[in-house]
């Protein structure tokens, strides 16, 4: 059946039909679909885990059962689930399994833009690189071939153009294949020294035959050319955006397997065109590979490492001619991401920011509490990290700062790699403050469950982890919950828990207004006679508040009562809608 | 011959329902297609741009500066700001709606006077419509993208049979009749 898929959609209809029965992720934009689609097959079971570590954990445990399994995430995760990459690499696995993970080029949604497929290459796991949806979800069922036959985990390296480009996919049926019988192993699966010492040459014979299975596979395809002054190799979506530019002019060299890659194929490409091009995003990973082999290619010294490309960019650097289109003599100014309109998490920055508070944050939506006019957020580094590096900037101020600096961390980071920080705070002694926006929901991804909301990734009841209890069973006694929306509440448990000389938790609970079972409130309603243009409502930063005519104005689109605004203005101007 | 469609707006506004319906309409109509989209940050109300590209045979999944023969535009200075991608015989359909960016709601810029007509003088096809008060007309602001996509349909030679399937295929039943209606009040707009 012909089908419009996007990548992710198509990488899940893929490992449907290769018989996956097992799925755990963490949500990761652009990799999140992947998981989700999988969960809608009855055939797989399929979870949200708190972190990628136990995501592959999870799906290395069910292969060695002896079901396929498959575990997916982005970039910055696989760096979470660095740790079990690199020793399942020595154990090999028992059922196949494929681990997904999406760059972000151009960091759409990222907070880094490292290049994935060094992983590959450091953890010796072959990794096949689709160039759109129909490849997506022809090398997710070929990845478990490759798996099995060579008994290692199978790297799918998405990036967002793939992951969130829809394209034409056929697809077919699943197969069921048998369950691989679990057999105890100890020197196989057991990876202490004396074991692993052993795995480590089965390793590199393995890299040695996958290199031949590159040599051979149709996973790397060199295309015919007319022209043969330039000869190009490329990859993923840089294929597609050099096929559009060049159609069939000069030869390419198309790589689907972009580690191990091939020796003799590449250097009879090399041999066979004048000038060898390498295309490819971010780092000069095919580059290298081609330099270790003896080869000069044009690289990074044309193209940029940094970015997404686009065929524009391929023909301005190939010397083809580009039509740019019509301009505006005016300035047209930026719009960046927002928290949305009635986002629980505004109340909390607000007050933080009205205290001038040092508040080192963390990853999701909330993060956008870095951005004018709030602009409460100081420090966003990686999941979990605003609790660990207050902890650290306390030890090494003291009571300079214990005053006057808190964590925020979201439920779904704080299950993610919050809870660690934590403990590290209660171990050793700081008096440092932490508050957990509880909007019961991972939402930046597009609103996952966690542990902490008490259902599961198809929507069904499921244990949930109860915060307070958490936090006061780690040793805090200053546990305390607070309504973002209540400003006057927000100020009175930052100022006393910053007071206090012992470590606290604030736990902000309020749901993310975008929730289906969220209930709005009417917009509310200006009066005009009585707004004095002061504009202390446009403190809070809500997309729904303008000035009009020198008056407050409500967008009834966006406004869904919250109310928030309401509580800063000293003329009640603003008023409840009906 | 590819041919370039371009969805622009402000996140959270449902290009991707847009998207999704030109994605299918394109497919049953016998194109190769492609569709590209943006997920995560940016759809929390920044600035949003969805690609949809069909022909005989659609390599790149994006659209590039000078390629568009048509971009949807669901607020004014979106229209403005992707006004470099369109070719130059290629028309821009946008809503007559304004939605403040934050730079302009902190007061650090403003927002810019008479656009449309702005665009206009520098040569540009635009056809403006108030696709939020049809929208209301039909029972919800939120049909804004129906709207846009009936006025955008009048570009294209196809059936109107087949644009009811695509609406029928993509939207939730409960919000069919709704939406049918938004679809047809832009469509004879």
């Amino acid at each position: 059946m012909k089908r419009l898929m996007l990548g992710n959609a198509a990488a899940a209809r893929g490992l449907y039909e290769a018989g996956c029965c097992v799925v755990s992720s963490y949500p990761g934009t652009p990799s999140t679909e992947i998981t989700e689609e999988a969960a809608k097959y009855d055939e797989i079971y399929a979870e949200w885990a708190p972190n990628e570590k136990v995501a592959m954990e999870t799906a290395f445990g069910a292969s060695l059962a002896g079901k396929r399994s498959f575990c997916g995430m982005k970039h910055v995760g696989l760096n979470v689930a660095a740790d079990p990459l690199f020793t399942v690499s020595y154990t090999g696995i028992n059922a196949g399994m494929v681990i997904a993970v999406a760059d972000d080029p151009g960091m759409h949604s990222s907070q880094n833009e490292q290049d994935s497929r060094h992983y590959a290459a450091s953890a010796k796991i072959p990794m096949l690189e689709p160039s759109d949806s129909g490849e997506s979800y022809a090398f997710a069922k070929l990845a478990y071939e490759i798996s099995e036959q060579f008994d290692t985990p199978v790297l799918l390296k998405m990036c967002t153009r793939v992951a969130h480009s829809q394209s034409v996919v056929e697809t077919g049926d699943r197969v069921e294949p048998p369950v691989r019988p679990y057999e105890k192993n100890i020197a196989k699966y057991v990876m202490m020294p004396g074991n692993a010492i052993r795995r480590h040459p089965v390793v590199e014979e393995r890299t040695r035959k996958l290199t031949e299975y590159a040599e051979t596979s149709p996973l790397n395809r060199a295309e015919e050319g007319s022209d043969h002054s330039l000869g190009i190799v490329t990859s993923s979506t840089c294929y597609q955006y050099v096929k559009e530019v060049c159609g069939d002019t000069y030869p390419v060299l198309k790589l689907g397997m972009i580690w191990p890659m091939p020796v003799r194929k590449i250097r009879d490409f090399a041999a066979s065109v004048e000038k060898l091009v390498v295309v490819e995003e971010l780092d000069g990973f095919i580059e290298e590979h081609c330099r270790n082999l003896g080869l000069d290619p044009i690289g990074k010294d044309l193209f940029p490492l940094e970015g997404e490309f686009s065929q524009n960019l391929i023909a301005e650097k190939l010397g083809v001619p580009v039509h740019g289109g019509p301009t505006l003599q005016e300035n047209i100014p930026a719009r960046p991401p927002v928290m949305c309109a009635g986002c629980p998490h505004r109340g909390m920055f607000y007050t933080l920011s009205k205290n001038k508070v040092t508040v080192l944050g963390d990853i999701g939506c909330y993060t956008l509490g870095a951005v004018a006019p709030l602009a409460a957020i100081e420090m966003t580094l990686c999941m979990g990290a605003s609790i660990s590096a207050t902890h650290g900037f306390n030890k090494a101020l003291g009571k300079d700062s214990e005053g006057r600096t808190v964590a925020v961390i979201g439920d779904s980071t704080f299950m993610h790699s919050g809870m660690t920080g934590l403990a590290n705070i209660a171990y050793n002694q700081s008096n440092s403050t932490v508050i957990i926006l509880d909007n019961s929901i991972t939402g930046m991804t597009g609103h996952q469950q966690n542990p902490t909301t008490g259902y599961n990734i198809k929507g069904d009841p499921a244990g949930k982890i109860d915060l307070e209890a958490l936090c006061r069973a780690m040793g805090f006694e200053r546990v305390r919950v607070v309504d973002p929306y209540d400003l006057a509440a927000c100020d009175r448990a930052i100022k006393e828990e910053l007071a206090a000389e012992e470590p606290s938790v604030i736990i902000s609970r309020r749901p993310c207004a975008l929730l289906k079972y969220v209930k709005h409130k009417a917009p509310l309603v200006v009066d005009a006679d009585k707004c004095k243009s002061c504009k202390n409502c446009m403190k809070v930063g809500c997309p729904a508040i303008s000035m009009k005519g020198g008056r407050a104005a409500i967008d009834n689109t966006l406004c869904v009562g919250c109310g928030v605004c309401m509580q800063l203005c000293h003329f009640g101007a603003l008023k409840e809608g009906e | 011959m590819t041919k370039n469609i371009m969805i622009v707006g402000v996140g959270g506004q449902g290009s991707l329902l847009a998207s999704k319906l030109l994605g299918h309409l394109l497919l049953t109509r016998g194109y190769d297609v492609k569709v590209s989209e943006v997920h995560g940050m940016s759809q929390r109300g920044g600035s949003v741009v969805t690609y949809v590209r069909y022909g005989d045979r659609v390599y790149s999944p994006i659209i590039d500066k000078g390629e568009a023969d048509l971009i949807v535009s669901f607020e004014q200075l979106e229209a403005a700001r992707w006004i470099e991608y369109l070719k130059p015989e290629g028309t821009i359909v946008t809503n007559t709606q304004k939605t403040d960016p934050m730079p302009v709601i902190t007061g650090a810029t403003t927002y810019p006077e008479e656009l449309i007509e702005k665009m206009k003088a520098a040569g540009v096809n635009v056809d403006a419509i108030d696709a939020l008060s049809l929208a209301e007309k039909a029972g919800s602001s939120k049909a804004v993208n129906l709207v846009l996509m009936g006025r955008l349909s009048r570009y294209f030679d196809f059936p109107d049979e087949a644009w009811q399937e695509a609406i029928s295929a993509c939207v939730p039943a409960k919000f069919l009749e709704l939406n049918r209606k938004a679809f047809e009040l832009g469509r004879s707009a």
